[in-house]
């Protein structure tokens, strides 16, 4: 009972989704936002912080209705309570970053349907204490967001040049402008994503041989 | 007639669910493994797609846009809900994926069986949703338009699905590397799919 609120088991929680047991690229959930609002770290930055705060929310707001929940409803509450933190973040991003919420358009309200949050209500948070799940939440909200941010950042680095909005390569490389180098303006477009996520797979299964499919 | 025959074309092909907004690829990786069971969970997502994009569209234009209760009273017409579509959109979607679940339960009990747990789950399968919030996105002019906008959309998902499950079944004899196989090659088939079908962004509707 009284266990210190970061020991070594809780702290696994944190750490183990960002490698042996990645939400997107190990446990396969969640990849339609991941892919869709990384064409630019700024988008992809914001996405991962609001994942972040739903996921952490709902997991201790179901976590702490566990034992009262009927398990024949429980798949409407879940969608209940995730919807209203969407809501919420929607209204927060529309309030503050006006601009970013309409580069995301219709991928926040998507979040209800992102299938980590449910995924992780069902597996953890319906059996655990709050705080447990609350560490859960963020670990794996967080797993989410580094893959998020990596294809965020080497898509906007090729594609545009730039990073966060500032411009990376000089200007005068640009063949416009006298030099050799020019934007590959494929990685802007959807399907690099997917491949760009599909080398960050092999990448990681070839140093963790464990993961490996047959 | 010549406007709902373009946005079915468009909703297939150019903004194409998987290889365009990457919607539903939760499924769309987890039951491409044979194609029959593609089929199966295709064609619901199709029916499934077909009802709530219609249901919703009235859902939004009588009750939830800004001044959208008029024809209760005219003192609403300053009334908004938008705030709440997404809750309301969801809670549509979830009871006719319930529907949809008893009838498939009924009438193809084998379907039934081997879809198992993703029949449930379409509920959270964000094309579902993702059709809905484009549709309100889109400011369709009737309902004709929308449900075109639904089947549509529907109907370019399950091509997706089936052409993936028939790759990945072919796949399965090649010789690819131990660390790419499964998830991996998967992604990757999916985004040179993905870069074919932008071919079809060229086409003028």
């Amino acid at each position: 009972m009284s266990e210190p609120l970061f020991s070594k088991k809780n702290l696994k929680l944190l750490s183990d989704p960002m490698d042996n047991s990645n939400p997107i690229t190990v446990q396969v959930l969640g990849i339609c936002s991941a892919l869709a609002v990384t064409a630019q770290l700024k988008p992809s930055v914001v996405m991962a912080l609001s994942v972040v705060a739903v996921m952490a929310f709902a997991n201790v707001i179901v976590s702490l209705l566990r034992n009262t929940i009927p398990n024949r409803i429980r798949i409407i509450v879940q969608l209940v309570v995730i919807a209203s933190l969407v809501i919420l973040v929607d209204q927060v991003l529309k309030a503050f970053v006006y601009d970013v919420s309409k580069q995301l358009s219709v991928f926040v309200g998507l979040i209800i349907t992102n299938c980590i949050i449910m995924g992780r209500l069902e597996a953890f948070a319906l059996g655990n204490r709050p705080w447990r799940s609350f560490l859960d939440g963020v670990g794996n909200a967080a797993g989410y967001g580094v893959i998020l941010i990596i294809v965020g950042f080497v898509r906007e680095l090729f594609g545009s040049g730039s990073i966060y909005g500032y411009q990376i390569i000089p200007d005068s490389w640009y063949i416009s402008n006298g030099g050799f180098y020019a934007n590959n303006g494929m990685m802007i477009l959807p399907p690099m994503a997917l491949i760009t996520v599909g080398i960050i797979i092999w990448v990681q299964r070839s140093r963790n041989r464990k993961l490996i499919e047959d | 007639m010549e406007n709902l025959i373009n946005i079915f074309i468009k909703s297939i092909f150019i903004e194409n669910m998987v290889f365009a907004y990457f919607l539903g690829m939760c499924s769309y990786l987890a039951v491409s493994k044979t194609v029959k069971t593609a089929t199966g969970l295709g064609i619901a997502v199709i029916f499934v797609l077909g009802i709530t994009v219609p249901v919703d569209f009235l859902l939004e234009n009588y009750v939830l846009q800004e001044g959208a209760l008029t024809w209760i009273s005219p003192e609403f017409a300053n009334v908004d809900l938008s705030f709440l579509s997404f809750i309301m959109f969801i809670a549509v979607i979830a009871s006719m994926v319930q529907l949809v679940e008893m009838i498939v339960e009924k009438f193809a009990p084998v379907l039934y069986t081997q879809l198992g747990i993703f029949l449930p789950l379409i509920a959270v399968n964000c094309a579902i949703l993702g059709g809905s919030l484009f549709m309100q996105q889109k400011e369709f002019l009737n309902i004709g338009e929308a449900s075109v906008y639904g089947l549509g959309s529907g109907v370019g998902w399950f091509l997706a699905i089936v052409g993936i499950a028939a790759i990945r079944e072919k796949i399965q004899y090649s010789n690819v590397p131990p660390p790419l196989r499964g998830l991996g090659i998967t992604f990757i088939v999916t985004g040179l799919m993905g870069l074919a079908f932008m071919g079809f962004m060229g086409i003028k509707l």
